[in-house]
């Protein structure tokens, strides 16, 4: 009884009012607090970090490098759960929170192929390389553009919802499909996921690791990069309700309510 | 079922261009390619197997637009749908009848336009095989797409912008099974995960075009 | 077969036109529709035929026993008349196409391409349709449309010979067919704006 109670409770913000008031409530609070994370990451780490031996001070785009392709990944994990939840529940709250989530991945995954480029340029000698990880996020890129253009495409915001979910949904098998084959067809010149190993944390690891004095400020800037992305699609998601709710009026007027 | 089939077939037949439509459309990228790099026959030769892979999978997306719209805009498939076919059989067969009229075609044009390409000799069975293999997959994936575009006005272009990326993995173990077999390396890897794209995109993808074309009839 | 509908609600784009919709459709037995244009005729036989689902409601009889012919006929237009019913024939697992073809005038132009058929003509093909598909349970949107005095008469006829069969047929249609049929009025049954705030509402 106690679960069941519980799970409703969950449930409750899948009610567009409900959504509204409480995100309206919380929003200045992540609002501030992403500004506060990322803005101490970025001057920590900017100004308070020594220069990599080897990579020099460019080494220092790794603190929007990092966090804007993690949420890039992490926001299309945020739309197929999103997706999944609209196919089997039905709650538009969260098919239109798939929506607002789409261009804040876009903006992100641009980001993270620029700070990539410039990164790469004086690193590698190149602004770009068809390397397996540069070339998978051109593909999500390419992803994220056709999810948005179908919403744009399709005027019955329910239709919208079911045609956008299912395609996240084979889109999300087809992507790592594509990450598989790009990782077949060319061995890359970047470095592998230095941040999240065992080795580069506890500082074990002496090669390529992030030491500690660059980990701390990356992950101010991670956890603001996280907030952040939850002010903007909270917010946007908002936006989107009211909009729905507009053009629900209007279609009443229409009909002669 | 195979009444559809056959009623496609002949439709594709008779509507008169259709048909030979994606060929030509193949034949003139491929004659248009040296004029862009170069005819030294060395180059020609290297990227031959990716050209034609490439110039194959465009023109299989050329008459996507016309898979299912057809149907759509004569009320064919409102009636498909409410006849006792089963919608994912529909779309399977609504996919091979693309393959048999744009797929397969283009697969044996291929080593025709191998030649004009410089194709080192050993590639053509490659080629041909991997064409055979691929373009199953993507007539599949490109019914998904249609299925999706069904009711838009203008669905052509959006149709491409949806349906290029799912074409990714295909293209990329396909051309690396054409491109390794022309300069004689071992193609089992990639023949393999083409094979199972393949397949798994042929048993499992008509499930999401139907419920796709489901929601675009309400 | 009977079709039994009771407490239907549907919506058309999102929006509810029809509810609180029940009636009862027995073999031999004709149901008008009638309503003014926009009331959702169409939207309540798309709902009946399982292209769309309702709103709230039961339908019960309708699933595999309803024809369904909407405004577009689904007609091939370089596909001959004979090939175009053969294959709904074969697609509703029937062989007989003549008997359609004679019941609606068509056989002199059985060879023709449906292309070259007049829109008449066409009507009268895609009605022929409805005799193929050996469903007991007709269901027409605006079925007389551009067809003269003497098709009506031939379709009336048509419909007379399914319901002796113990056929039915529900049709949306404005003219008198000369049928001795029930009339169903949709205008009372329409659907009634809700009170802006409701629950998983806040849309509407």
């Amino acid at each position: 009884m106690t679960i069941a109670a519980k799970a409703n409770s969950v449930w409750e913000y899948a009610n567009p009012k409900k959504f509204l008031a409480t995100s309206e409530r919380v929003l200045p609070f992540f609002w501030v607090t992403s500004a506060l994370c990322v803005g101490i990451g970025l001057i920590w780490g900017f100004f308070f970090t020594p220069d990599d031996y080897k990579q020099g001070s460019t080494v220092k785009i790794i603190y929007l490098h990092v966090p804007s392709a993690l949420m890039a990944i992490n926001c299309w994990l945020m739309m197929l759960a999103t997706s999944l939840i609209w196919l089997i529940r039905r709650h538009h709250v969260s098919a239109l929170a798939a929506r607002a989530a789409a261009p804040v991945g876009i903006v992100m995954t641009l980001i993270a192929l620029a700070t990539g480029a410039i990164w790469g340029q004086p690193m590698w000698g190149t602004w770009w390389a068809w390397d397996p990880r540069l070339t998978s996020f051109l593909i999500l890129f390419l992803f994220y553009l056709g999810y948005v253009a179908l919403w744009q495409a399709i005027d019955d915001p329910d239709t919208a919802a079911d045609l956008t979910s299912i395609l996240c949904l084979v889109g999300s098998v087809f992507a790592i499909l594509s990450r598989y084959a790009v990782n077949f067809w060319n061995q890359g010149l970047h470095q592998g996921a230095s941040v999240m190993r065992a080795g580069a944390i506890t500082g074990t690891d002496t090669e390529e690791k992030v030491s500690n004095v660059f980990f701390y400020p990356l992950l101010f800037c991670i956890i603001g990069f996280v907030l952040l992305f939850i002010a903007l699609v909270l917010y946007r998601t908002g936006t989107e309700i009211r909009a729905r709710r507009m053009r629900a009026l209007l279609a009443r007027e229409r009909v002669g309510g | 079922m195979i009444a559809l089939l056959l009623r496609d077939l002949k439709l594709a037949i008779r509507a008169g261009g259709g048909f030979g439509l994606g060929l030509a459309f193949f034949l003139i990228v491929t004659i248009l390619v040296p004029f862009s790099v170069g005819p030294q026959s060395a180059l020609l030769a290297t990227i031959a197997p990716g050209v034609l892979w490439l110039g194959a999978l465009l023109a299989c997306l050329l008459s996507l637009d016309r898979l299912l719209a057809l149907d759509w805009e004569d009320g064919s498939l409102d009636l498909l749908a409410t006849a006792p076919l089963p919608l994912e059989g529909v779309v399977s067969i609504k996919a091979l009848a693309h393959w048999i009229t744009t797929g397969l075609p283009l697969v044996l044009a291929a080593p025709v336009l191998g030649v004009l390409l410089s194709l080192p000799g050993q590639g053509y069975v490659w080629l041909v095989i991997s064409l055979l293999l691929g373009t199953p997959a993507l007539s599949v994936i490109g019914t998904f797409g249609a299925a999706l575009t069904v009711g838009l006005k203008r669905g052509g272009l959006l149709l491409s912008l949806l349906v290029l990326p799912l074409y990714v993995p295909t293209l990329i173990y396909g051309a690396e099974v054409a491109r390794r077999g022309a300069i004689g390396m071992e193609v089992e890897t990639p023949l393999l995960m083409l094979a199972g794209i393949t397949a798994a995109t042929v048993a499992l993808l008509p499930f999401a075009s139907a419920a796709v074309l489901r929601v675009n009839l309400r | 077969m009977t079709l039994k509908v009771s407490d239907l609600a549907i919506a058309r784009g999102g929006i509810p036109v029809l509810e609180g919709l029940s009636f009862t459709l027995p073999p031999s037995a004709v149901l008008i529709l009638r309503g003014p244009n926009g009331i959702g005729k169409t939207t309540l036989l798309r709902t009946l035929a399982g292209l769309q689902p309702a709103l709230s409601g039961q339908i019960a009889g309708a699933e595999d026993q309803i024809a369904y012919a909407s405004h577009a006929d689904g007609i091939k237009p370089t596909l001959t008349v004979t090939e175009n019913l053969r294959f709904w024939a074969s697609v509703f697992g029937t062989a007989d196409i003549n008997t359609a073809l004679q019941a609606f005038a068509l056989s002199d132009l059985a060879h023709r391409p449906a292309g070259q058929l007049s829109a008449g003509q066409k009507r009268r093909l895609g009605l022929a349709r409805m005799l193929v598909t050996g469903r007991p349970i007709w269901s027409l949107d605006e079925p007389t449309v551009s067809l003269d005095q003497n098709a009506v008469t031939l379709f009336a006829d048509v419909i007379r010979e399914h319901l002796g069969q113990g056929g039915s047929a529900l049709i949306a249609t404005h003219i008198d067919l000369g049928l001795d049929a029930k009339v169903l009025e949709l205008a009372p049954f329409k659907a009634k704006p809700k009170p802006i705030d409701d629950t998983d509402g806040g849309f509407l």
